[in-house]
């Protein structure tokens, strides 16, 4: 099959281009307000597994897709970047940013095989908006993923049952455009060491009558790191009683380690913290080098956020706490004196 | 132009009979899945979902025409859609599939909801067309989240997915709908027909009294096949197996927070 320069051995090459196209990601790429989601960053990633170009697609207001696409073209894996502005897209509603991505999709001369994002808020209510309109499915928050670029088929590993069981599915090569968001703790974020990928703009689909209109985005501010993305969390659950003792018990301790807060269901339920902090499968997933525990049970809602974490600390006064089972380290003791303790003695 | 006084809502509010979300799963042998012969309950996020449809009748009153589950599922599933009548739904609709039959995929879900959504308003015109569906964010057992989404594409509606807060004006024929979304929330007004998709912090969903549950038993459930619908439940996707996770085991428990300290150091953790 090394004879290139065979008529017979070149049509067949043809041939078999046509039936199984090289794969072509579009990488949904996410920022706010001028800064890229770190998310997308580990989406790049997961693109460049297929084995094939990854072109990233920037949509915002003309203040902030220049800048991005600055940012981007450094990024590594990045083939091309497509960019397209409007001020209907400074708040990228999926009634008006669907419409452009079905757009560029549909145009055969694009070749997209596969379209990829993180599993973020904004991604997840886009993009299976996007892939219904297409007739083709989205595979939720993966985790692996190979592609076999002989038969088109792509296979994707994801959580499944709150994380209690792994599922391998396969999105045969018939579905011509796979869509999938990808779980960010699971691939490392593409690097900055690009080679300048070429940047094209997009004519925006404007969307006249909107059904839907923004009115107002309110982001919990916080000093400290973004729980996605730290490599120390500490959470906390139901046993901090109230959100001022919340606050006063474990941000301190936070400080110490310089680590993100996250909280339990309960916790959030209860008000102690916001809802943005949530830690498990109906909320954040995180993966950091360490994640500390503090009174916090374990439940199977809970351990589905954060049992792929490097080290696990719990805290519990309850010896039989589920959270136990899981924690590489375990302190059974009141919280109230052992987490002022410790971080006393961590700022030594 | 006046708002027509007549405007009424008519709700659907899709449920899914999912393993309990308190059960502990065992992937089985043959690694095609999971046990299921466990306890089954409605999807949490959908009970949310009855829940809010319920609500809204209970504070616009005659102005909510008529709130209709839905469910996909084998024979069992017309449990899950009892639990939704006792909760407050008017009535309910079975599409019926095989008890050995794979779970539909979300788009073949959202494809079902598309055409009974159709049926509704091509035969119920007195009725008035379907306003509102409300689903909850993700079932628990696949943990896709996508099916709503993937309604609002096929319908061409206005879409909300991961509400918190959801207030209808039916006189404008809008909603405002406030959003969980990653670091915050966001407010975003929608015109109706609307896909509202479930956050866990919308409400608190009631228990079925005894006495609803009686009645449930009497309101009516209409039970269809995919092909009544004219929907394909071919599966898209193919499951190679399923496998349990890595195992992790807990790595026993120190005495003090010195032990606590020693053992952080020794992972190279070191205050910042």
């Amino acid at each position: 099959m090394l004879r290139t320069n065979s008529k017979l051995c070149r049509r067949a090459l043809t041939r078999s281009y046509a039936t199984a196209t090289s794969p072509h990601a579009l990488v949904f790429l996410e920022h706010r307000g001028g800064v890229i989601d770190s998310g997308s960053l580990s989406a790049l990633t997961a693109a460049e597994q297929l084995g094939g170009k990854v072109s990233a697609l920037v949509v915002g207001s003309s203040e902030h897709v220049p800048g991005v696409v600055e940012q981007v073209k450094k990024l590594k894996g990045v083939s091309s970047i497509l960019h397209s502005t409007s001020a209907q897209y400074a708040e990228p509603l999926p009634e008006t940013v669907s419409p452009l991505v079905e757009k560029i999709l549909s145009d055969s001369s694009s070749g997209f095989t596969h379209v990829v994002s993180a599993t973020s808020s904004g991604a997840k209510s886009l993009l299976p908006r996007v892939s219904a309109r297409l007739d083709a499915p989205t595979v939720s928050d993966v985790t692996s993923l190979s592609h076999d670029a002989t038969s088109g088929s792509t296979t994707f590993t994801r959580p499944i049952y709150a994380g209690n069981a792994i599922s391998t599915v396969r999105a045969p090569g018939t579905i011509p455009i796979k869509f999938f968001t990808v779980r960010s703790t699971a691939f490392a974020p593409a690097s900055a060491d690009g080679a300048g990928a070429e940047a094209t703009s997009a004519e925006p689909v404007e969307v006249n009558d909107a059904t839907t209109e923004h009115v107002k985005t309110t982001i919990a501010k916080s000093d400290r790191p973004d729980l996605g993305v730290a490599s120390r969390v500490v959470s906390g659950g139901r046993a901090l009683k109230n959100a001022e003792t919340f606050e006063k018990t474990l941000y301190p301790l936070a400080d110490a380690l310089g680590a993100a807060v996250g909280a339990s269901r309960a916790a959030v339920d209860a008000g102690y913290a916001d809802n943005s902090l949530q830690v498990g499968q109906t909320g954040k997933v995180v993966a950091p080098e360490l994640y500390m525990a503090i009174g916090i049970s374990g439940a199977i809602q809970h351990l589905a956020g954060m049992k792929d974490s490097k080290l696990i600390v719990a805290i519990n006064k309850d010896a039989d706490a589920p959270i136990f089972q899981v924690a590489d380290v375990g302190l059974v003791a009141d919280l109230y004196d052992v987490v002022p303790e410790l971080t006393e003695k961590l700022r030594k | 132009m006046k708002p027509s006084p007549a405007r009424l809502l008519n709700i659907l509010v899709p449920v899914k009979r999912a393993v309990d979300y308190a059960v502990k799963i065992r992937v089985n042998p043959q690694q095609t899945g999971i046990d299921t012969n466990v306890k089954h309950s409605m999807n949490p996020f959908d009970e949310i979902a009855v829940e809010e449809a319920v609500r809204l009748r209970e504070k616009h009153k005659d102005a909510v025409k008529s709130i209709r589950a839905v469910t996909i599922g084998p024979p069992k599933s017309v449990e899950t859609l009892r639990t939704a009548l006792a909760l407050g739904a008017d009535s309910a609709v079975h599409v019926q599939v095989p008890e050995a039959a794979p779970s539909p995929e979300p788009l073949a879900v959202a494809k079902t909801l598309k055409a009974l959504i159709e049926k509704h308003n091509a035969e119920a015109s007195k009725d008035g067309p379907i306003d509102l569906v409300i689903l909850g964010k993700q079932a628990i057992d696949d943990d896709m989240g996508v099916t709503g989404q993937h309604l609002a594409g096929l319908l061409g509606w206005s879409q909300a997915t991961f509400a918190s807060k959801l207030e209808v004006d039916v006189g404008k024929n809008e909603a405002l709908v406030v959003r969980e979304i990653d670091g915050g929330g966001e407010e975003v007004r929608c015109k109706l027909p609307l896909v509202v998709t479930t956050d866990l912090r919308l409400n608190e969903p009631r228990y079925a009294s005894l006495p609803n549950i009686m009645k449930a038993k009497k309101k009516p459930v209409q039970t269809l096949s995919p092909s009544d619908l004219g929907v394909d439940y071919t599966p898209q996707l193919e499951t190679l197996k399923v496998t349990e996770p890595p195992k992790r085991v807990g790595g026993g428990k120190v005495a003090n927070v010195d032990e606590l300290i020693a053992k952080l150091k020794e992972a190279g953790i070191e205050a910042a």
